[in-house]
């Protein structure tokens, strides 16, 4: 299946006057769920940045049908939700729209246990790599050496590898995707929804504010991480891991482009120093490494 | 209809079967278990058509049933204890989104130490969320209760949520034998679902975005008062219309037992309402009291009508409460002299603690507190200790 972006639907999900900040990650990722699957979508939002972006009660700059929710509970609801739209005979794509904190940490247990039943929804995490709704708070997905405002001198721990947890599940559908590359996620999550069970998208959403870089350059940086392969493009259907297109090229890690083009754009990496520098590329092999045992 | 011997726990079980739930989601903690045991049993059996969500923790348990709920069906779940305060974030979404459904309580008293008999202390933790509260005295009750919460918060006036709570192990393992009425009595009673909203596909509608005015936020808050205080008349015509089909009423918010020509008045919820009938028989047999007793069905809405109209010309009134609010008093006694007093009833008022912690309390030990108290007011016109914590005999 290959997305020509000119034959996707003009209809909008994230309209004008919603309170997104310039240069924002989500709403670009917003835009194409929107696009991809349009008016099935049901979208369950846990306290985060997306409760924001929707803007005031009781106006919203948001056309999907959308039921906000504490923390811990989002999964749940959708399990639940889900299960009343099938009990019901309604054609509806029940959608957990969080972020890393919603996901990884706070909401993780929920997210195990849709995962562990194999609950038809889709979780989507939208990782901008910290608690930027709280004002940029450490997460487990900060990658090590990123400054954040509770951890000033760089954070000391690696980023947690979510989607390789979620494929531990043996769910139906793992991928993992970035705000930079449109038609890869479309792609992802129209497959997603293709598929009944659990699913799970992780989506790499670089944030000018929390990250600290210039609100023109969101795509740019996002493109950055999968070119130096830091972040990687795959999917897994069933527990088989193909490297994505976009990705492909950097199984060659000559290809790769130096992380430091990467890290330089943003100023939460402004004090790293060398031999973090160092750790981060050996994570970044590492990464690869492992994941290619999957494929 | 048919007479069968139902714990507590059954007797929830087999109300949520009869009431058509679609989807139940919970997870286990002493002694509301059987209950979710039973309504998997019953679903996977293929007696009941519905699903079942079977969650990792309570907070799940609440949010899934909220979600499906929110969805358009019928959902039903159960906890306790440590269980119901791991769901307490959930209990106050659930009522803000104005969305009906019901729990069974096993009220269970709360750690540390590990302890999982009776007390009210859970139950009580949630008055201020929103959901409709009762207290059932027996499981006949449970039964009958747990269909119409139903009906009741599935009324336009009302379309909050509401529990029933049941006492761990006095009413949730004890066989008592329960009327069950039948399907076709239930489904009359208990026509489709009803809501003020749900999520479908294509239908923008958004459920709990960052309001615009902090005043509209208020007027949200005022409304769920409003319509707790509505609630009032719906669980009584609920009541009434029960009755009419099965000849069960209990009364509405409140049930008076001995009361018309009473001066000394018990006030108590829960299942050793039980205890203080027998009490209140025998002191009047054996010790010549005029003893009456109010049973307080539902804690939310708090019954100040019924409460006024019954205690207004009380000698005394002595509450007991199964918890407590540390460094102030227990929850039943706190609600019941704010709504005497600023109806301007100024009957003297006491507060028992007892049976707090699972400790066992008998006719006996209520006579006793009701004697020692009694005596007192007939003596002195008041109590000389209006909070007093009673470990019985």
């Amino acid at each position: 299946m290959v997305i020509n972006i000119k034959e996707l639907p003009k209809e909008k999900y994230l309209l004008p006057g919603n309170a997104a900040c310039p240069g924002c990650p989500e709403s670009l990722g917003l835009k194409y769920l929107g696009m991809a699957l349009g008016d099935k979508v049901i979208l369950v939002v846990p306290a985060g940045c997306t409760s924001v972006i929707q803007g005031l009660a009781p106006g919203a700059g948001f056309k999907f049908p959308t039921l906000n929710v504490p923390f811990a509970s989002s999964d749940s609801v959708a399990s639940g939700l889900a299960a009343a739209k099938e009990i019901l005979g309604e054609d509806a794509v029940v959608v957990a729209w969080a972020g890393d904190g919603g996901t990884a940490d706070i909401g993780f247990a929920t997210l195990s246990g849709a995962a562990e039943r194999n609950d038809n929804i889709i979780h989507i995490c939208v990782d901008n790599e910290a608690y930027m709704n709280t004002g940029i708070q450490r997460s487990s997905l900060t990658p090590y050496g990123a400054w954040t405002t509770t951890t000033w001198t760089g954070k000391r721990e690696r980023k947690k590898d979510l989607a390789l947890i979620m494929l531990a599940h043996r769910v139906p559908y793992v991928a993992t995707a970035s705000i930079a590359y449109p038609t890869d996620f479309i792609e992802k999550v129209r497959k997603a929804a293709s598929i009944k069970g659990f699913k799970f998208i992780h989506l790499h959403a670089p944030c000018p504010v929390g990250w600290r870089f210039d609100p023109g350059k969101t795509v740019t940086v996002a493109k950055l991480a999968v070119e130096t392969g830091m972040w990687i493009l795959y999917e897994a259907v069933d527990g088989k891991v193909t490297i994505s297109p976009f990705s492909r090229p950097y199984l060659d890690k000559s290809k790769r482009k130096p992380i430091r083009e990467y890290l330089k754009l943003q100023d939460r990496f402004r004090n790293i120093r060398d031999e973090d520098i160092k750790k981060l590329e050996q994570m970044v092999d590492e990464a690869w490494e492992t994941l290619l045992k999957f494929a | 209809m048919v007479v069968k011997p139902l714990t507590g726990n059954y007797a929830a079980a087999w109300a949520a079967k009869l009431a058509r739930v679609k989807v139940v989601a919970a997870f286990p903690i002493t002694p509301q278990t059987t209950i979710v045991e039973k309504l998997a049993q019953f679903i996977e059996s293929g007696e009941m058509d519905a699903r079942m969500i079977r969650v990792e923790s309570e907070h799940s348990a609440l949010a899934a049933v909220y979600g499906a709920a929110s969805g358009g069906v019928r959902a039903f779940t159960a906890t306790a204890s440590h269980g119901l305060m791991y769901m307490h974030e959930m209990l106050w979404w659930v009522a803000g989104a104005r969305i009906p459904m019901v729990m069974a309580v096993a009220m269970r008293t709360m750690g540390p130490p590990w302890n999982i008999w009776t007390d009210h202390s859970d139950i009580m933790g949630q008055r201020d969320t929103g959901w409709l509260i009762m207290l059932a005295e027996h499981n006949q009750e449970v039964l009958d209760e747990t269909i119409k919460m139903f009906k009741i918060t599935e009324d336009e006036r009302v379309y909050l949520p509401g529990i029933v709570g049941l006492d761990a192990f006095i009413l949730s393992h004890t066989t008592e034998p329960v009327d069950l009425p039948d399907q076709e009595v239930v489904d009359t009673f208990l026509p489709g679902r009803k809501q003020p909203y749900s999520f479908r596909p294509g239908d923008p509608l958004i459920m709990g975005n960052i309001p615009r005015s902090l005043k509209e936020n208020m007027k949200m808050r005022e409304d769920i008062h409003r319509s707790q205080e509505a609630a009032k008349e719906v669980i009584g015509e609920v009541d009434k219309e029960w009755g009419e089909l099965t000849g069960r009423s209990y009364g509405g918010l409140v049930e008076c037992y001995r009361c018309s020509d009473a001066k000394h008045f018990i006030v108590g919820a829960g299942a050793w309402v039980g205890d203080m009938r027998e009490a209140v028989d025998r002191l009047r047999a054996e010790h010549g009291f005029k003893a009456g007793l109010v049973k307080v069905r539902y804690v939310r809405p708090f019954p100040r009508e019924e409460m006024v109209k019954w205690l207004a010309n009380a000698k005394s009134v002595i509450v007991f409460d199964r918890s407590v609010s540390p460094g102030s008093a227990g929850p039943l006694f706190l609600d019941t002299v704010t709504h005497l007093t600023i109806s301007g009833v100024r009957a003297p008022v006491k507060n028992v603690l007892a049976g707090l912690t699972g400790l066992d309390v008998t006719y006996g030990d209520i006579m006793d507190a009701f004697i020692a108290s009694v005596s007192e007011v007939e003596e002195m016109g008041t109590f000389t200790k209006t909070i007093e914590w009673f470990y019985g005999r």
